[in-house]
């Protein structure tokens, strides 16, 4: 029933638009190619200077982050009912901005339950508080770990007590070499204990914070934990 | 039509010749000779630039009846970030942006340097005198009705001018490399990271790593320098401009003046 509309012809040459100067059979006037062209090659020139300075500015965070195994000293100087401080060196180079606080203890088998492995026969808790990364410290006579910023407070486990933290304290995995405790690279748990890659404060692990929160390339947990 | 150009201020506009000077033979005085020479090289300039009309667009409008101090916010804002540029720049000659020498750095800036604490303070006190400004100069925007047609452009980049101030304020903080400041980037950096799903990557470009490592703090001064400046000095070029071209408004309480005759047809 629609008769045909009658639509202005696209012409398909330079030569049926009567561009002035056509050649036979040409399809891309000689302006419409040489803006064109110009305007590709100020693309590629600036794509050359500004796609390297932008890979070399975000190139960190897919950088895997190099993680080393840290003696502590040996294993008789931990006992299962109270923390010592140790300090650690995340990072080398910039001098005491680099370390860092774990309070380490033996497993508890009263206590803990996660299964145990080789990587956590001793448990060495980060001072960093899951609120918002200030320094926590333990309190020995109230066996908690206790905020100076916003007043978040943890069990002897790590686990949330009170407060504005959204997941237990994170923790580093340990391993025994020749009678001497190791320290390694960090992880973070979830308010069971269950292992995940590290996430920075203010991340919660519960439900789909995992999701919501994910794992960086910078930073994994060891696979299989 | 007429002139659509502003006049010349009276003190701009050539002179008449006295009967003193009409002699072509009297040899003019000193301060004729350097006020020729100072026209001579405006001249040279504005016959190869065509400045001066752009310089007359800027300075020389029109403004509304009505207008008050409120109305010196921007420009009191605008001297803030100049202040803070200056003096930024001076602090650079001395700053050390590495994570075991700033704060020393910083330490003698302060107590060896001759008025290094003068201008490091005018620094630190100015920022916040300019985040203050800043948000009295938006108050008075909103509260008088400045940002409505057709200046709302104008108040979309002010927007953007706020967000890079306060992108200063962060950056800044970190720099003189104390606990404070150290602490303060910590949990400042948490804050940006509970942003859902790009939080943890842009913690990670932040921090150029997943800890606070050694390329964090030049960073932060690269960005605080570099990056920073030449975005705001941009947005702040846009802003001038779009307040020559778009004029101030009234104070809310100035009523239009209606003319007498146009009442008198409506009653």
């Amino acid at each position: 029933m629609s008769r045909e509309r009658k639509e202005p012809k696209q012409p398909k040459t330079t030569a049926e638009a009567q561009i002035p100067g056509a050649f036979e059979g040409e399809t891309v006037s000689r302006r419409r190619f040489m803006t064109g062209t110009a305007h590709t090659a100020g693309g590629i020139a600036a794509a050359a200077f500004t796609l390297p300075a932008v890979g070399l500015a975000v190139g960190p965070v897919f950088e895997k982050h190099p993680t080393h195994w840290e003696s502590v000293g040996p294993i008789a100087d931990f006992a299962d009912d109270t923390y010592l401080p140790r300090t650690l060196t995340l990072v080398r180079g910039i001098g005491d901005v680099g370390k860092s606080t774990v309070y380490i203890r033996k497993y508890n088998t009263d206590l803990d339950d996660e299964t145990r492995d080789e990587y956590n026969e001793y448990i060495a808790i980060s001072t960093r508080c899951m609120h918002l990364g200030c320094p926590v410290r333990f309190v020995e006579a109230s066996e908690r770990f206790i905020c100076p910023c916003h007043g978040g407070v943890y069990d002897f486990q790590g686990k949330v007590a009170g407060g504005p933290p959204v997941r237990p304290l994170d923790r580093f995995y340990t391993r025994v070499r020749k009678g001497n405790l190791e320290v390694g690279p960090r992880f973070s748990v979830n308010s069971e204990l269950k292992r995940f890659s590290p996430r920075d404060p203010g991340m919660p692990l519960d439900g789909i914070g995992q999701y919501v929160y994910p794992a960086r390339p910078s930073v994994r947990k060891i696979p299989g934990t | 039509m007429a002139n659509l150009k502003p006049p010349l201020p009276r003190a701009l506009r050539p002179k008449p010749k006295g009967p003193s000077e009409d002699n072509g033979n009297a040899k003019a005085g000193l301060k004729d000779q350097a006020a020729e020479k100072g026209i001579t090289v405006v001249d040279w300039l504005d016959e190869r630039t065509s400045l001066s009309g752009g310089a007359r667009w800027m300075m020389f409008r029109k403004i509304p009846k009505g207008t008050n101090w409120f109305y010196t916010l921007g420009s009191a804002s605008m001297f803030a970030f100049l202040s803070q540029a200056v003096t930024g720049v001076i602090l650079a000659m001395y700053y050390d942006p590495s994570a075991t020498r700033a704060y020393e750095s910083m330490r003698y800036l302060t107590n060896e340097v001759f008025l290094g604490e003068f201008v490091r303070g005018m620094h630190k006190w100015g920022s916040t005198v300019m985040v203050i400004l800043v948000f009295l100069h938006m108050a008075r925007t909103f509260f008088f009705g400045a940002y409505k047609y057709p200046r709302e452009l104008n108040w979309v980049i002010g927007v953007v001018l706020l967000i890079l101030t306060l992108f200063f304020s962060f950056t800044g903080y970190l720099l003189p490399f104390d606990q404070r400041s150290f602490w303060a980037t910590t949990v400042g950096v948490a804050i940006n990271g509970t942003g859902p799903l790009v939080g943890p990557y842009l913690n990670d470009f932040l921090r150029a790593g997943p800890e606070f490592g050694t390329t964090t703090l030049a960073r932060f001064y690269a960005l605080h320098m570099l990056v920073l400046p030449a975005m705001i000095a941009t947005m702040i070029g846009a802003h001038l401009y779009l307040v020559a071209r778009l004029g101030t408004t009234a104070p809310p309480w100035i009523r239009a003046d209606i003319d007498p005759d146009l009442r008198k047809d409506e009653t």
